[in-house]
């Protein structure tokens, strides 16, 4: 019996190809925004119209990577692990049609009502109250599925639940925590609504709830696909069962604590700022021991990264994720987050994140499941093309924004020999527009690897059910 | 893996029963806003409204408004106070144009950004800004203290063709304020639902806020709120705001 009569994969294929055309949406409003920084006539296209505006379009650019291609590739992703290492179909396969359908209508919404300024300005939230309440039905309905799913497994043949299981579920958990609790507010409209938090409650809130999305939701749910997804396409088990207990727990614990260092020296209390630097400074153990666990995997079998792009893929997010997880408690640290904090070098940290770690986990995961529920080769050609496009995308990205991050911090605060400011503002703004321009040839490159991959899924798709069709012809 | 004397170790358990796996991730991902969070809001030094002068007694931050005192009698310095109805207006304007995206309004209590935007900021001075517009970014200027620095005319040019003032400038141009007008009855919702999330706005505050707004435009409005930030408080010489 193959794959996709044993379980139920077509919610998992639509998915897959939703993610990957989302990846493309996303990322080009992101190289658009990019220009509008670089280039700002970009903002008028169109006389007098507000919808393409820099502080319109870039929440839509968040949310469309974010929650219509992380999410679509997390969903994807989470219900082909829970039921291949559950070995059992869906608890409820009509369940995870509903998750599908109210999730892209969620982003359907998003596209919707972002460029027309329905927000609640409060960042990676801005949806407004009704899709909010969409959302977290969509999102439960996904939790609960998922649960339940492991639940009915036949203990007597799986009685341990995997390791991936428990990183999703754990998205899951907090992530549910985040939305509902960041979100509480007093509609006065069908689209517009004010926060029950202000001033400073509102703004530990929101970091907490802010870091989290980026510690669970792209951290934690894309560890999940990192730990199924490395051991099945390296064909070895993952490198140590204990280090994943010791990654998931110190995650679990470690993480939610972090938020407070996007708000230091400000009126946040110090105690508070103080304490989320200090777990932000301990979270390089277990992270490194997560990188570490999934690259080490490969040990005895590292021959095969020279031909298995996909492998390449997996691996090079982890070489990613170690950087990143690595720059994240650097930056935390008081001394460097009171120069980097305000500046574009928290934009690159984020980039270095979702460009190396995100995309890169993700497009390996994606390209593992076309290739085994369509039971079929890649393009290997468009595969080697994606990878270093989006390589050297990537890193011209993250470059950019050290260099302009950096150089920004350091001009704010730069004083001349009359011990006077030695830079305006606007000075600091003109000093930045070679790296501005150089972040959006970043971007664009990595926008061409997106349509590489959408590209390859899609016509390896349509060669699968060819073949298929003709082979039907063929017994009949 | 289980324990020397045999005993299935609490990680096994949890293993194979994911009802209690999703109980203990649940507890483990909540201890960090009980000790971190919950004191924001019960212990009242978080947003400290009082500061002591330096001839020994004690003085409010807020506004301290006599009965029947409209917004309109506060005076620049007087204290934290609820923004009037055409502020809420320009405050709204300002988050649905995402300028909290590329401005902060934090302040921060380093010699240069002293210099540079003012006093750092106080919690007390968002204790009525629901949500918080502290921002995270710096693509322009601080906003914490901008209020009086600039006259209106030049927000108005500067909101119209950024570039015209400040050559250098990557802000998108806000000509489209000039020709929308601000609606006084859904601003008078505006400021119930701000009450009902504690802002202290009055039946009259509320009930003279149609009049008021009555032909403004929201390029109006913006230049309100522009104009009212950060000079709510007085600052003094000799007075610890901030421990």
């Amino acid at each position: 019996m193959n794959l996709v009569e044993r379980y139920d994969l077509k919610v998992v294929k639509y998915f897959i190809v939703m993610a990957s055309i989302y990846l493309v949406v996303g990322t080009s409003i992101g190289v658009y925004i990019a220009s509008e920084l670089a280039w700002p006539f970009l903002n008028d296209l169109g006389t007098d119209l507000p919808y393409f505006q820099f502080g319109r379009l870039r929440p839509l650019h968040t949310n469309a990577v974010i929650f219509a291609f992380g999410g679509s590739a997390l969903m994807a992703s989470a219900f082909y692990i829970v039921q291949r290492t559950n070995q059992t179909k869906l608890w409820s396969n009509k369940m995870a049609w509903f998750t599908f359908w109210s999730w892209n209508l969620v982003i359907l919404l998003a596209v919707i009502t972002l460029p027309l300024g329905l927000t609640q300005s409060k960042e990676y939230a801005e949806l407004e109250w009704p899709i909010d309440i969409l959302l977290t039905v969509s999102w439960a309905s996904y939790m609960y599925n998922f649960i339940m799913t492991i639940h009915i497994r036949n203990r007597d043949k799986v009685p341990h639940v995997y390791v991936a299981n428990w990183f999703f579920m754990g998205m899951m958990v907090m992530v549910t925590y985040l939305h509902v609790i960041n979100n509480l507010s007093i509609p006065v409209d069908w689209f517009k609504s004010y926060s029950i938090y202000s001033g400073v409650q509102d703004a530990m809130i929101q970091w907490w709830w802010g870091h989290n999305a980026v510690g669970f939701f792209l951290t934690a749910g894309f560890l999940g696909m990192m730990y199924y997804f490395v051991p099945k396409q390296a064909e070895r088990p993952i490198y140590s069962y204990r280090l994943s207990v010791i990654h998931f727990w110190a995650l679990m614990f470690g993480y939610v604590w972090l938020g407070a260092h996007h708000l230091q020296y400000t009126a946040l209390p110090d105690w508070a700022g103080s304490l989320g630097v200090t777990i932000s400074l301990a979270m390089i153990i277990p992270s490194w021991g997560g990188a570490i666990n999934g690259i080490l995997t490969l040990s005895g079998a590292w021959e095969r990264l020279r031909e298995d792009y996909i492998l390449r893929f997996l691996i090079m997010s982890l070489a990613f994720y170690a950087m990143s997880t690595f720059e994240g408690p650097v930056m935390a640290a008081k001394t460097v987050n009171a120069l980097s904090h305000y500046t574009d070098w928290t934009i690159g940290h984020v980039h270095s994140g979702a460009l190396g770690w995100n995309i890169m986990v993700a497009s390996g995961a994606l390209y593992h499941m076309v290739e085994k529920i369509f039971n079929v080769r890649l393009s290997q050609k468009l595969l080697g093309i994606h990878f270093w496009v989006h390589t050297i995308g990537t890193v011209t990205y993250i470059v950019a924004m050290w260099v302009s991050g950096i150089m920004q911090g350091l001009m704010w605060r730069a004083y001349d020999e009359y011990g006077t400011l030695a830079y305006t503002f606007a000075e600091s703004v003109s000093a930045m527009h070679p790296y501005y321009a150089m972040r959006a040839a970043g971007g664009a490159l990595v926008v061409l690897g997106a349509i590489t991959m959408l590209i390859n899924i899609i016509i390896t798709i349509r060669k699968s059910v060819r073949e298929q069709a003709s082979a039907q012809t063929a017994t009949a | 893996m289980s324990n020397k004397n045999g005993k299935e170790s609490l990680q096994v358990k949890a293993e194979k029963n994911i009802f209690a796996m999703y109980l203990l991730m649940a507890f483990a991902v909540s201890l960090a806003g009980i000790v971190e969070i919950v004191p924001l809001f019960t212990n009242p030094d978080a947003v400290k409204d009082e500061v002591v002068m330096p001839d020994g007694s004690t003085k409010s931050l807020l506004w301290q408004r006599a009965e029947g005192q409209k917004l309109a009698d506060w005076k620049l310095g007087d204290g934290v106070r609820p923004n009037t109805a055409l502020e809420v207006a320009g405050r709204d304007i300002y988050q649905r144009e995402g300028c909290y995206l590329c401005h902060s309004q934090m302040i921060r209590p380093f010699r240069d950004e002293n210099e540079r935007y003012g006093h750092f900021s106080l919690a007390v001075e968002s204790k009525y800004d629901h949500p918080f517009q502290w921002g995270s970014k710096r693509t322009g200027p601080d906003l914490a203290r901008v209020g009086g620095k600039y006259s209106d005319e030049w927000h108005i040019l500067h909101m119209r063709h950024p570039q015209a003032l400040v050559p250098e400038s990557v802000m998108p141009k806000y000509r489209f304020l000039d020709s929308a007008t601000v609606d006084g009855e859904s601003i008078q919702a505006h400021m119930r639902g701000l009450r009902k999330v504690g802002v202290p706005y009055t039946d009259g505050d509320i009930a003279e806020a149609a009049d008021l707004l009555k032909g403004k435009t929201e390029m109006d409005a913006m230049v309100a709120y522009l104009q009212s930030l950060g000079n709510m408080i007085k600052f003094e010489d000799g007075v610890v705001y901030r421990e």
